[in-house]
């Protein structure tokens, strides 16, 4: 895997941030903030362009709920940077989890829309924090399901380590190193995943979490 | 969701009513796909136990199993073999053994799915039992409501037919007062339960003042064999006095819905163009059926009874 956080150095990249820069509540920080997010979507998108040939073939698929914003923010950078329109598919991966057997609870279901066919299509799917790679292997299940695509790409806005599976993430946001405890999420105000979001690590937050 | 077991929606909080229905909801995507077969509930046994005779439950639970990937065992008996406590009570311990993660009962006696809990370890899921409930016939009508009118509270529904035999009319109403909805029941007064107002429903004989502003209509099946003779004089004059029409219907809402949990008696509880088309949504009720049990089925299988569950048995 290439490792792309050598062009964000530092780990507060942004010097010119918001306050939340610091310490919000609950002992998280914010390890990305709304303008790093747009930086490294926009050099996401222009990887993707770098690497594919064809984009009338590409679609982009979000895995619920945090990748929904960002494949249509990388759609919109799409658009402007090589004139494409791109189509936005959501893929919930909860029904091929290999962890149901073992929960008390059944988590969820999300939203599934997908709006094009699959086959033939390069398919990058949209993630927000990548890990330990089951995700990522359920939502090429769920997505073989609905077709043949020629290939398959990942986008992860944050890549955290701890990769128990051999997944490979094609286009990283950024990487961050954490520890195996901590929680780390994309969030918006109020809880919602509109206008300005951020990445932040609750250390040692996974413990209360079931993600 | 709380309990481990679906034996009513009597007992059931709103919150579990709509978890359910959100669930659905997206179980019903699936039914749009090529492959509409997900691996989620896979190396999962789920029995049918059927004590009176079903074909289009049987096969919806059936079939919802099947998308989910479970293995989903048939067993069907007459009640007549099975009608003393203890060989009912054996039956569920024999299937016990074989260890399936979730038992779907049906009975044609109020409240032997409850009993079957008792002793099994799986959940139990009733799929109808006597005059009692029908919890995931109300769940699919509720869902098949939500869906045509975007909302279920503040509506007004009207449940038409046989309500004191109806495990379904008691399902509904339970169910439809849960989520906020006004109900009203309307039938011959042979069919009206005595205190049936104790419910929270307003009870009528007349169609034209309990359809008067109704949103949903649901026309109930009346048991031609059993009933005609006994609850009311004829069929012919109950189609004429309580059937559903085109004509009946002009005294509910201009945009209501027509529902019927079938198999309809064309001519009897709805008039033969009622049955086939709008406003009639018969079909979306079946389709949603298998939806709404897929989400049953993904709630609870294999679900561990919670400890103190366990002790309380």
């Amino acid at each position: 895997m290439r490792d792309v956080s050598d062009e964000h150095p530092q780990p507060r990249a942004t010097g010119d941030s918001t306050p939340a820069e610091s310490h919000p509540a609950n002992g998280a920080n914010v390890v990305l903030d709304d303008v790093g997010i747009r930086r490294a979507l926009t050099r996401i998108a222009h990887e993707i362009v770098e690497r594919n040939e064809d984009l009338s073939r590409l679609y982009l698929v979000a895995v619920p709920n945090g990748g929904v914003p960002l494949a249509r923010q990388l759609a919109e950078n799409l658009r402007s940077i090589a004139d494409e329109d791109v189509t936005i598919g959501i893929l919930d991966t909860t029904l091929y989890r290999d962890d149901l057997v073992t929960r008390a609870e059944r988590p969820r279901l999300r939203r599934t829309e997908m709006p094009s066919v699959v086959d033939e299509r390069v398919v990058i799917l949209v993630d927000d924090v990548a890990s330990t790679g089951r995700t990522i292997r359920a939502a090429m299940d769920a997505l073989m399901d609905f077709g043949r695509p020629r290939s398959v790409q990942v986008v992860a806005l944050v890549d955290r380590g701890h990769r128990e599976l051999p997944i490979r993430i094609d286009y990283v946001g950024k990487n961050i190193p954490t520890r195996e405890e901590d929680l780390v999420l994309l969030e918006g105000e109020d809880g919602h995943l509109e206008g300005p979001l951020r990445v932040v690590v609750q250390p040692g937050g996974r413990k209360e979490e079931t993600s | 969701m709380i309990a481990t077991d679906l034996i009513g929606i009597e007992s059931l909080e709103r919150g579990d009513i709509e978890l359910i229905l959100e669930t659905a909801e997206r179980m019903q995507e699936l039914g749009e796909r090529q492959v509409k077969k997900v691996p989620t509930l896979r190396g999962r046994t789920i029995v049918n136990l059927f004590f009176e005779p079903s074909t289009r439950t049987r096969t919806s639970f059936e079939i919802a199993g099947k998308r989910l990937s479970a293995d989903v065992i048939n067993f069907s008996t007459s009640s007549s073999s099975l009608s003393k406590r203890e060989s009912i009570l054996d039956t569920a311990r024999t299937l016990d053994a074989m260890q399936p993660d979730a038992v779907v009962v049906r009975h044609d006696v109020a409240g032997v799915p409850k009993r079957i809990a008792d002793v099994l370890a799986a959940p139990v899921i009733n799929a109808g039992d006597g005059a009692h409930e029908h919890p995931t016939q109300a769940l699919l009508d509720l869902l098949t409501v939500k869906q045509e009118k975007g909302r279920i509270d503040g509506l007004t529904v009207t449940i038409v037919g046989d309500i004191v035999h109806s495990r379904v009319a008691r399902s509904n109403i339970y169910g439809f007062l849960k989520m906020g909805a006004e109900v009203r029941v309307a039938g011959p007064p042979t069919m009206l339960p005595p205190a049936v107002e104790t419910l929270g429903v307003k009870a009528f004989t007349s169609m034209r003042e309990a359809l008067e502003g109704a949103d949903v209509v649901m026309a109930l099946r009346i048991q031609l064999e059993r009933e005609a003779g006994a609850l009311f004089p004829s069929i012919r004059e109950y189609a004429e006095t309580f059937g559903l029409s085109r004509a009946s219907l002009r005294f509910a809402k201009d945009d209501a819905i027509v529902m019927h949990p079938g198999p309809v008696n064309r001519g009897v509880e709805l008039s033969h163009d009622l049955a086939d088309h709008r406003p009639s949504v018969i079909l979306d009720q079946v389709r949603n059926g298998v939806a709404l049990r897929m989400a049953v089925l993904y709630l609870l299988a294999g679900r561990e009874r919670a400890a103190e569950e366990e002790e309380a048995r």
